[in-house]
């Protein structure tokens, strides 16, 4: 039974007990004694609430009295009412008026004058809507004549006459379709299968596949390690004293973001003894120690570093490694230590890779192992 | 009358046409029940509205790619810097289009109201039991519709390709890649190869502006074509039953309200978005994989799933030459799925402990559901823990705690706190219930306190209104699963599964009787009836410190061997209590 139905005929589908209206209605007609239905609206008094039930209402029967009333309540409540409305309304359309104003009047093209424009346009919209609001809050309030009105509700089952009569009607279909005839049925879903599997068939070229590219980064055997904002090659010697962090990148990758995806490193220099296993010394030089820049969590470069306890930071998920002793995880969700990147010097002196990283960089994936 | 005129004009050549006389003015009086809580829903129509309206304004300017340029625009600061055109082009409408940086930022809170909006509907729909039979579809469908919204808001804050968005991007590309067997190749596809690629801005702006906001916009229809249909859900109140709705037409009274209302949201909105600076990119400077910034914060909608991965202990297995990354893909997933699954199944799952099948439209209030309101209570601890450990480091550093212990209370609380808010908000339900049984066994206290000619002094109290009184006995009987036959369990109830669903039930539908106990019986109606009688007098005489004489104590004279329970001592009790009339 659908909801057409139910409503489909207002009077007698409705009753309409009292509700919390303003005194101005309790006079409003609502004996019993009054012929056909009629309804009750903002009576206050629970005494004459009481649940009515059109009869009958037919075409040529006498006419109901309106279900909503034409006049608020209180006639001078209401006269006080508009005015607070329509200057609502007015105090709308000016503002209004001054966002197109200000969109024409006030130029952009610099922080100040975004800010100046963004505050006149923002204000001038908020109000010009606030004005909307509140006005027609008002007057639904205070304007409107309070009604409270009732609507039968049906259950949402549909009768079981009318779900024999659909079932009925489905199978006369199917019968006539002669869906029910195998060959044709099968065949038909047959049909569909690769159709339905084509979709995702399609999606193939949507990326390479991923190979063993997430093995490897850029580095190579002697690709000078360059920092990272200013490209320049490094010598241990500009390290004056061991401290801070800094980041490096492979030479000639400076704007390659795919490479420093993966390739982003770190270098530290230590004092003397500070470095400890499993930091392999071999890759070290100087006390300088280079580790990835990738958090082996989920890949967020790992960019703090305390320089009283030695340890790297990743402002994501606060994995935190170990610097001296082979950037192991000891606090934080990470699983595995940041690689560590076998480096040493060239013949001119500059700080080089000795190769690649010997292990993936960044965080897992199923096929790492 | 000119309207007139232009109704029959108009109208009529409408309905020559359209055959829509008789629907339309169905549809007018259509009623609409009133309840501050039922514009939450609305709320989140109304931002979605605005989301498309602001949303369409910003794509006439937004360049969708990564290529590289060369910024040289209004904004001096990144003057000579390399970037993305995405970047470079939401500069540009921040700086160089009128409206431009105001539409930002109302598209913007819009998108977080949207989610907020969902959420608080949601919890409004599950405390109320308002997903319960018919609208178990509605509910699926916003649990549906919630997903969408969070997946649209992260795509769409990712777009800007800012330092900040960029990092939730390899976050996300660090989950995918967590997902056992075919986590690489979802990252590869989405991305288009390796991270972060070419593809990624391009792609999600197209997920963002056309796929997701078109299958929302398919379900919203059909969430309101289906609560249209059903007929909305109504608040416990005299003359509402489950036989009716109760409320105002939709015409004008519905409309004009609801109209004001998408106002007032707009307004708010605009309001937030002219005072209160949001996703300033143009702070975090363009993308770029080796950099980040401190301090990294998601929208508030993903702060749970970051909440997640922080707390999760660092649990990775080696198998056979596979990585299954548990300390990622559990917190990525496993609160997720634990908390949709949950709130997609439970509605059924409630329906088969309670054998309760029947159609609900009048909501529970949520102190009557006790079990549910504790179970959401936890659920809302759940998420509330994971959320709150998203921003760890912004409590440690406002609270001056060290961060770490943050993260180790976390990882206590997600599973203590659950558990103490189920247990607190059944005791608190339990205990309101009791105060309601009270309230319409005893009436109010009115605080006044009078002498009884014995010396006694006792307060009065009257009978709750009749509305009060509609709303405090909303509260139905629980349905009683199928009974045992003769020691022998019914059918339904034999087993494992059978003996499960007795304990469950019994769980679920504890409450307070609704019947007299023995707590009260002893001089229950006498003395209900007693009070009854004062009606009028407790309403005349709130204030009056010393007791009328004459039919007033005729009045107490009726209530038998009551006194006992509503004797209160001392006259000074009279100020309090007030509230409750």
């Amino acid at each position: 039974m659908s909801d057409t139905d139910a409503r489909g005929g207002l009077p007698e589908d409705r009753d309409y007990p009292a509700g919390q209206g303003g005194p101005g209605w309790a006079g409003q007609p609502t004996g019993e004694e009054q012929a056909g239905p009629h309804r009750v609206i903002g009576t206050p008094a629970p005494a004459t609430a009481r649940t009515l039930l059109g009869t009958g209402q037919g075409d040529g029967g006498p006419q109901p009295p309106p279900e909503l009333p034409a006049e608020p309540a209180d006639p001078g409540k209401a006269k006080k009412a508009e005015r607070i409305v329509a200057t609502c309304f007015i105090i709308s359309m000016l503002a209004g008026i001054g966002f197109i104003a200000a969109y024409i009047g006030l130029e952009v093209h610099s922080v100040d004058a975004v800010l100046r424009s963004n505050l006149a346009l923002g204000t001038s919209m908020a109000v010009a809507f606030l004005g909307l609001g509140v006005g027609a809050t008002i007057w639904v309030r205070h304007l409107m004549p309070e009604v409270e009105l009732t609507e039968a509700r049906k259950p949402m089952a549909s009768t079981p006459a009318d779900r024999e009569a659909f079932e009925e009607t489905f199978n006369e279909g199917a019968d006539a379709s002669g869906f029910k005839r195998p060959l044709v049925r099968r065949t038909l879903i047959a049909a569909t299968l690769p159709i339905a599997l084509a979709p995702l068939v399609l999606l193939r070229d949507m990326g390479p596949l991923p190979g063993t590219s997430l093995r490897y980064t850029v580095w190579r055997k002697g690709t000078r390690l360059i920092t990272y904002g200013s490209n320049t090659p490094l010598r241990p010697e500009d390290f004056g004293t061991p401290g801070g962090m800094i980041t490096v990148i492979p030479e000639g990758y400076q704007d390659d973001y795919d490479a420093l995806a993966k390739a982003a490193t770190i270098i530290i220099k230590f004092r003397p003894g500070e470095l400890q296993p499993p930091t392999v010394m071999n890759w070290t030089v100087d006390g300088i120690v280079a580790y990835s820049k990738i958090c082996t969590h989920v890949g967020c470069p790992v960019a703090l570093y305390e320089q009283t306890t030695h340890h790297i930071l990743c402002p994501c998920h606060q994995s935190t490694f170990d610097a001296p002793r082979g950037a192991q995880v000891i606090f934080g969700p990470a699983a595995r230590p940041l690689p560590q990147l076998p480096i040493t010097t060239n013949a001119a002196g500059f700080l080089v890779a000795q190769s690649d990283y010997t292990e993936p960089v960044g965080p897992s994936f199923w096929e790492r192992g | 009358m000119s309207v007139d005129r232009a109704l029959e004009g108009v109208g009529g050549a409408l309905d020559d046409r359209f055959r829509g006389a008789k629907g339309f003015r169905t549809l007018f009086r259509k009623i609409f029940p009133d309840h501050w809580t039922f514009l939450l829903g609305e709320i989140a129509l109304y931002s979605f509205i605005i989301l498309l309206l602001t949303g369409t304004f910003l794509t006439f300017w937004f360049q969708p790619s990564m290529t590289e340029v060369v910024y040289h625009g209004s904004f001096t600061h990144l003057d000579g810097v390399r970037m993305s055109e995405a970047y470079a082009s939401t500069l540009n409408i921040s700086f160089d289009v009128r409206g431009g940086l105001l539409m930002r930022q109302i598209h913007h809170w819009a998108a977080d109201l949207f989610v907020a909006a969902i959420l608080a509907h949601m919890l409004r729909i599950f405390f109320t039991g308002a997903y319960r039979k018919p609208r178990e579809v509605n509910w699926l469908l916003g649990l549906a519709m919630l997903t969408l919204a969070m997946l649209e808001g992260l795509f769409g804050y990712s777009l800007p390709d800012d330092l900040l968005s960029g990092a939730g991007l390899r976050i996300t590309e660090g989950v995918m890649q967590s997902v056992p067997l075919v986590g690489t190749y979802l990252a590869f596809f989405l991305f288009g190869g390796a991270y972060p690629g070419s593809q990624i801005i391009p792609r999600m702006y197209i997920i963002h502006v056309l796929l997701i906001p078109g299958i929302l916009l398919a379900l919203i229809t059909a969430h309101l074509f289906i609560m249209f249909h059903q007929k909305h859900t109504q608040m416990p109140g005299k003359g509402r039953t489950e036989k009716n709705v109760v409320g105002a037409p939709l015409y004008p009274y519905f409309m004009a309200k609801t109209g004001a209302f998408f106002f007032f949201t707009f307004a708010a909105v605009a309001l937030a978005a002219t005072f209160a600076q949001i996703n300033p990119i143009w702070l975090y400077g363009p993308y770029n994989p080796v950099a980040i910034s401190a301090g990294s914060q998601p929208d508030f909608y993903m702060g749970f799933l970051e909440g997640a991965l922080r707390m999760m202990p660092p649990w990775e297995w080696n198998v056979a030459g596979h990585t299954f990354s548990f300390n990622v893909f559990i917190p990525a997933f496993v609160p997720l799925g634990l908390i949709f699954t949950a709130a997609a199944l439970w509605p059924f799952l409630e329906q088969w402990i309670t054998g309760d099948k029947r159609e609900h439209h009048i909501n529970d209030r949520p102190r009557n559901a006790a079990t549910r309101t504790a179970l959401g209570m936890g659920a809302i601890a759940f998420y509330g823990v994971l959320w709150l450990e998203g921003a760890n480091d912004v409590v440690a550093d406002h609270l001056d705690i060290p961060l770490y212990t943050t993260t180790r209370i976390a990882q206590v609380a997600i599973f203590v706190l659950p558990v103490v808010a189920y247990i607190v908000t059944k005791r608190i339900c339990l205990g309101l219930q009791r105060k309601d049984l009270h309230l319409l066994e005893h009436g109010v206290e009115t605080g006044i306190i009078r002498q009884l000619p014995s010396g006694e002094f006792i307060e009065e109290t009257r009978p709750v209104t009749e509305e009060a009184r509609a709303v405090l006995e909303s509260r139905p009987e629980p349905l009683s699963l199928p009974p045992a036959e003769s020691d022998v369990p019914a059918p339904a109830m034999r087993g494992a599964t059978g003996r499960l669903r007795e304990r469950l039930n019994e769980v679920v539908n504890e409450s307070v009787p609704l019947t007299e106990s023995d707590g009260y019986g002893g001089h229950g109606n006498g003395h209900g009836n007693g009070h009854a009688a004062e009606v009028g007098h407790g309403a005349e005489a709130e204030h009056a410190a010393v007791p009328a004489a004459g039919e007033r104590e005729a009045g107490h004279g009726d209530e038998g061997g009551g006194g006992g329970y509503s004797a209160t001592g001392s006259v000074t009790d009279q100020g309090d209590g007030q509230s409750g009339s």
